[in-house]
């Protein structure tokens, strides 16, 4: 495709926390629906984003099962942008660092990722048209 | 002249930093940089008409094009006609835009 960009996207922040989570979400999801390459390097607690073992809840107090509900688990997000991926065309290369999964025993993740180190963060900045990274604070 | 996207997602009233970045917003623009200053999530809230909307008014006069995430002003029920001026609502599409186009970001 003519024009077509790599944009590589650097995630520290555990799901369930702050608003990065899914503003990193979101923008991903614009990237791939333009049909752009995209990585992802999840580091730290973003690992746990892509999570396996997220589970929706219901909600006793509001009387709520858990499909009306409708918690939103990151995993499911984090599967759409692959499912999105395969329709436009766009490669995401989602890499979990293995450090910070393994410190976390966070290994089991749905499909789509891949277990990675630094060293991919580093080719990812060298391959990509633009990197950003958004930090915890 | 480089292009610049800088993101600012805390609210001023709770991260003091804040001001700081708004100064490298403008020091940049006044170098002759193309800066852009993204607000998003608890970021938006000075783009409400209130105290701190000098802050962002002082940097559309330095020259930098203040912009809100329409998503977290809708979020937090801001609507337009009570916005700061010189602050324009936009989509995170424009945040894809700077990046495809190789603008150098930061986030605060």
């Amino acid at each position: 495709m003519a024009g077509k960009k790599t944009l590589t996207f650097v995630l520290m922040d555990p799901p369930f926390e702050t608003p990065r989570s899914t503003t990193a979400i979101r923008l991903i999801d614009i990237a791939v629906q333009r049909g752009y390459d995209v990585n992802v390097f999840a580091y730290e607690g973003a690992v746990n984003l892509a999570f396996s073992r997220q589970t929706p809840h219901a909600n006793a107090v509001h009387g709520r099962d858990v499909a009306e509900e409708g918690h939103p688990v990151p995993r499911e997000w984090v599967a759409e942008i692959f499912k999105q991926a395969q329709r436009t065309g766009s490669k995401v290369d989602w890499v979990q660092c293995g450090l910070c999964v393994d410190e976390r025993g966070a290994g089991e993740w749905i499909s789509g990722p891949r277990r990675g180190s630094p060293a991919d963060l580093v080719k990812f900045t060298e391959t990509s048209d633009n990197t950003l990274v958004i930090p915890t604070r | 002249m480089a292009r610049y996207l800088i993101f600012g997602s805390c609210d001023p009233l709770e991260a003091n930093d804040t001001a700081r970045c708004y100064d490298v917003a403008a020091s940049l623009a006044k170098e002759g940089h193309s800066v852009t200053f993204f607000l998003v999530q608890n970021g938006v809230f000075p783009a409400r008409r209130n105290a701190r909307s000098r802050a962002l008014a002082a940097l559309t006069g330095a020259n930098v094009t203040v912009l809100a995430d329409e998503f977290s002003l809708r979020e937090r029920g801001i609507t337009t006609d009570r916005m700061a001026a010189g602050v324009k609502a936009a989509p995170l599409d424009v945040v894809i835009d700077h990046l495809a186009e190789g603008a150098k970001t930061f986030w605060h």
